[in-house]
């Protein structure tokens, strides 16, 4: 099947979405009871669509695998959330934001799209406020405001380092109120193992009850995932540990095609690893640059001597040096490569790890004679509280040390305008799907798109769809339930059954190590053909040699593990296959032989598409499908933030 | 360094009629610079290639912020360090020799479930009592036409940090839920979005607290000492009062959602 219509409103793109909205179909508010919705994850886009669901009145199944929906990732999202409120009178409006983020997604994001997300922006603030999220405010009890990379105005708002926590919470609460009234049905520690689609279209899911083992389904009218990213493909990055790809590549074997899957952030400041055993990364939020420098020395022979024996003289504050006039806040995918540069030169900081010092100084002294520390504190206190903890380093007497870390992934599953995959009936929203952030994603722009998709968008365009489908009281009897219950027992028994010698971990830990190797922060021809070739060797022993203990009927933490790593070693190999498609650079994808001095060197004439893959079996190659992106309002030029 | 834990295993809920008791374990070369949960993940990567079970704990951000982890070490709630979780606890707060005992939470509203792991769904059922602002999507006015005073919306903020991991009740000798509570009480009854519901908001999480189970609040205020987010126990101050006025002056019906609905 070839790439659906991409359903892109024609017209001015200022009138796009407001046109739409007007011309999509309503479901009557006393019909929508009749309409059953499961809607999986219960992060900033999950559960913002079940509590808009639910309260505009649709019969609403919500899925999460941790034991309460407040605990999903977007909880540790730090520094804030975008909105082009021009509080700050310095210039900003909807149409510089969705300048901002098609240039800092390095024009591989649909215009109509982003435009929408900048739109919906402000009304995305005026929604949590009311919910009382307590953000930050100016003494005349006004909203504050602060800068983030990639942008010339101030238009983060921010609830000290813990804007997600606050907005999730906010989320959390709604849900909670339509769980109160029953319109929300909640199923905690309950994780989709399937996506069930009947007469081509999704009509369901088949989940394991994670304290007992039961495996059952759940049949709808639709079925909306917000499920996330896919950071952990690469074992150590800044997601939770219970982060995966499994909802959206077990929906992407039933057909939904997944799109961009190459397209990763690496986040510029994340706290260097420190041994084997580590688990995760964590990342300090990308507003300490507002304050703190970046820096290493200009000679390697300096590497190992303490900071503060370093003069002024002998540093290189490299992104000040390199990009005048955006510093310390340049976009993330070029700080990110400015550091790995500095650490390949040989005058990365900190110990050494496996030969190598990976680590430059993020240094707050200047900051701290400027402002005092009692303001730096204000600001980021608890995050250098953070800081302190973690590595037993006090940040006020020692520059903190950073290195880049995987973060975010800006592919995800193919959506048209509508927010829905290629299984009519499956829509997608926030990280996992892939429409707004094309190859980079500018910081606060992430708890922005959740929150627009669930609150603003979904809603409208979910409608649209149900009215035209009729409930047709279909049960989960139904023989494609009962077949796909089978698929998800048979794949648990086998998984259960190996009792080899490996751990899962081990599994995904040398995965995770060959993904930042050869499909990181830079990419060869070469490194991906061999990662190719290694990843399927790796998957087969994984299905030969893996040990899972204890039994699929039991709360049985390895069997989850297990299911989820052998989703990453199916799904490492799109990743790869993609970014040795993209024969370019381009935002977080960089390839190494497509370069300008370092900088990310484009090939709009051939690659100034949508890569959506499409599934054909294990070790099969999937068919690549291209939707072509138009730029009519923000014409690609070279990136730059010199 | 050289560690003997004594863990809690329980393999059936207790829900189910489980029963645990502890087990030995000696852990060698743990490095300072591992997490806690870094140590147990090394742990658990050694029974597994026996074929044991490896030890059930919950986790998940492992930065302190998503509040699924949580067990007591020792007697205290995530560890002996002020305001860290457990997942933020690091091996050089402890030496070599150290012998730890590891339990879960010990709380009737919160049944042990599997090892380490409880069941904190109370907490969830707390909030669905009326730990919101009744405001649906898109009745919201205009953000700053609502000016909040940067004090209480900092207060607000402290209390709104809670990251509802369920400390306060282990340390607490009653079990009680009231710094969890009155976190949220507060949070929101600080600030003007949070005032038309003030007082109906208060009456009823204070009640869906005793039926789920949780104790009274004796001003012991272990909870606080305890807490990763160092929460006050002022707010159990400011709930109590709040309690006393909602039952002097508020009625909620039999049923009432708490907005009206």
């Amino acid at each position: 099947m070839s790439l659906p219509p991409n359903k892109i409103p024609t017209g001015p793109i200022d009138k796009a979405w407001t046109d739409r909205k007007f011309s999509m179909k309503l479901v009557n508010p006393a019909n929508r009871r009749k309409y059953t919705v499961i809607v999986v994850g219960s992060g900033l886009a999950g559960a913002s669509a079940a509590a808009s669901l639910g309260e505009l009145g649709y019969n609403v199944h919500c899925f999460c695998f941790q034991d309460s929906p407040r605990r999903a990732h977007s909880i540790a999202a730090q520094g804030g959330i975008n909105a082009a409120k021009n509080y700050q009178n310095d210039g900003d409006s909807v149409y510089r934001l969705f300048y901002d983020t098609v240039k800092g997604g390095d024009f591989r994001a649909r215009e109509a799209n982003v435009y929408r997300l900048a739109e919906v922006s402000v009304n995305i603030i005026d929604q949590a406020v009311a919910q009382g999220v307590p953000f930050a405010r100016e003494y005349g009890g006004l909203l504050a405001n602060r800068s983030f990379g990639g942008a010339q105005v101030s238009r983060t708002f921010y609830a000290r380092g813990q804007t997600g926590q606050q907005l999730l919470l906010g989320a959390y609460s709604a849900l909670e109120r339509q769980i109160a009234k029953g319109t929300v049905k909640m199923h905690p520690r309950t994780e989709m193992l399937d996506l069930v689609v009947v007469d081509g279209r999704a009509r369901g899911i088949v989940v394991r009850d994670l304290t007992t083992g039961a495996i059952s389904s759940y049949v709808a009218d639709a079925v909306c995932l917000g499920t996330g990213g896919y950071g952990n493909a690469f074992y150590l990055s800044t997601n939770a540990k219970g982060c995966n790809v499994t909802a959206a590549w077990r929906a992407s074997k039933r057909g939904a095609y997944f799109a961009n899957p190459c397209f990763t952030q690496i986040h510029p400041t994340c706290i260097p690893v420190a041994g084997s055993y580590q688990s995760k990364l964590t990342l300090m939020s990308e507003s300490l640059r507002n304050d703190g420098r970046v820096w290493v020395p200009k000679d390697p022979a300096n590497c190992g001597k303490h900071p503060s024996e370093i003069a002024e003289a002998d540093r290189d504050y490299y992104l000040e040096r390199k990009y005048p006039s955006f510093g310390n806040l340049s976009p993330r995918d070029i700080a990110s490569r400015a550091a790995k540069e500095a650490c390949d030169d040989g005058r990365g900081v900190g110990p050494m790890v496996e030969g190598v010092r990976r680590g430059v100084y993020l240094d707050f002294a200047d900051a701290i004679q400027r402002i005092g520390k009692a303001a730096v504190a204000e600001k980021y206190g608890n995050l250098f509280e953070m800081y302190q903890r973690i590595t037993g380093e006090d940040p006020y007497e020692v520059p903190m040390r950073m290195y880049p870390a995987v973060h975010y992934t800006m592919g995800g599953l193919w959506v048209d305008y509508q927010l829905q995959s290629t299984i009519p009936g499956l829509f997608v929203i926030g990280e996992a799907n892939f429409s707004d952030h094309g190859a980079n994603r500018l910081g606060a722009s992430a708890l922005m798109q959740g929150l627009a998709d669930g609150y603003f968008v979904l809603p409208f365009t979910l409608a649209d769809y149900l009215a035209g489908v009729k409930p047709d009281g279909m049960a989960t009897t139904h023989s494609a339930f009962r077949a796909v219950e089978g698929e998800v027992v048979a794949k648990n028994d086998k998984l259960l059954s190996i009792r080899g010698k490996r751990t899962v971990d081990s599994f995904h830990r040398e995965l995770g190590l060959l993904m930042w190797d050869k499909c990181g922060m830079a990419r060869t021809e070469e490194g991906l053909d061999e990662a190719l070739q290694r990843i399927p060797a790796l998957r087969e022993e994984f299905w030969q040699n893996v040990t899972v203990s204890g039994s699929g009927a039991e709360l049985n933490q390895s069997l989850e593990k297990a299911g989820r790593v052998a989703d990453f070693l199916e799904f490492g190999e799109v990743m790869c296959l993609d970014a040795r498609t993209r024969a370019e650079s381009c935002g977080g994808h960089f390839r190494t032989e497509f370069q300008d001095e370092g900088e990310a060197k484009r090939n709009d004439a051939e690659y100034s598409h949508v890569s959506a893959w499409q599934y054909t079996g294990v070790g099969n190659a999937p068919v690549l499908h291209k939707e072509a992106l138009e730029f009519n309002y923000v014409h690609p030029v070279t990136r730059s933030y010199k | 360094m050289r560690l003997t834990l004594h863990i809690w295993r329980q393999k059936a809920p207790t829900a189910r009629g489980g029963k645990g008791d502890f087990e030995k374990y000696e852990v060698n070369d743990v490095s300072e610079h591992m997490s806690f949960l870094e140590m147990l993940d090394v742990l658990n990567e050694r029974l597994e290639t026996e074929g044991k079970d490896p030890i059930a704990f919950e986790h998940d951000c492992r930065e302190g912020i998503c509040g699924s982890c949580g067990f007591v070490i020792n007697g205290s709630a995530h560890g002996p360090v002020p305001r860290t979780t457990v997942c933020q606890l690091h091996m050089r707060s402890f030496k070599d020799g150290d012998e730890l005992v590891l339990e879960p939470w010990r709380a009737r509203a919160f049944p042990i479930l599997r090892d380490l792991i409880v069941d904190r769904s109370s907490f969830d059922r707390i909030i669905q009592a009326g730990g919101y602002v009744s405001t649906n999507t898109g009745s919201a006015p205009e953000a700053n036409s609502v000016p909040v005073t940067k004090d209480s919306a900092d207060r607000a903020m402290d209390a709104a940090a809670c990251i509802g991991c369920g400390a306060c009740v282990a340390m607490c000798p009653n079990a009680s839920a009231s710094l969890f509570t009155a976190a949220k009480v507060a949070h929101l009854n600080l600030l003007p979005q949070g005032q038309p519901e003030r007082l109906i908001r208060t009456e009823k999480m204070v009640l869906q607290m005793d039926a789920e189970g949780f104790g009274h609040c004796t001003n012991h205020g272990d909870c606080s000492a305890v807490c990763p987010k160092g929460i006050s126990v002022i707010n159990i101050a400011q709930m109590n009062r709040e309690y006393i006025e909602a039952t002097l002056f508020s009625s909620p019906r039999e049923g009432d959602t708490g907005d009206g609905a």
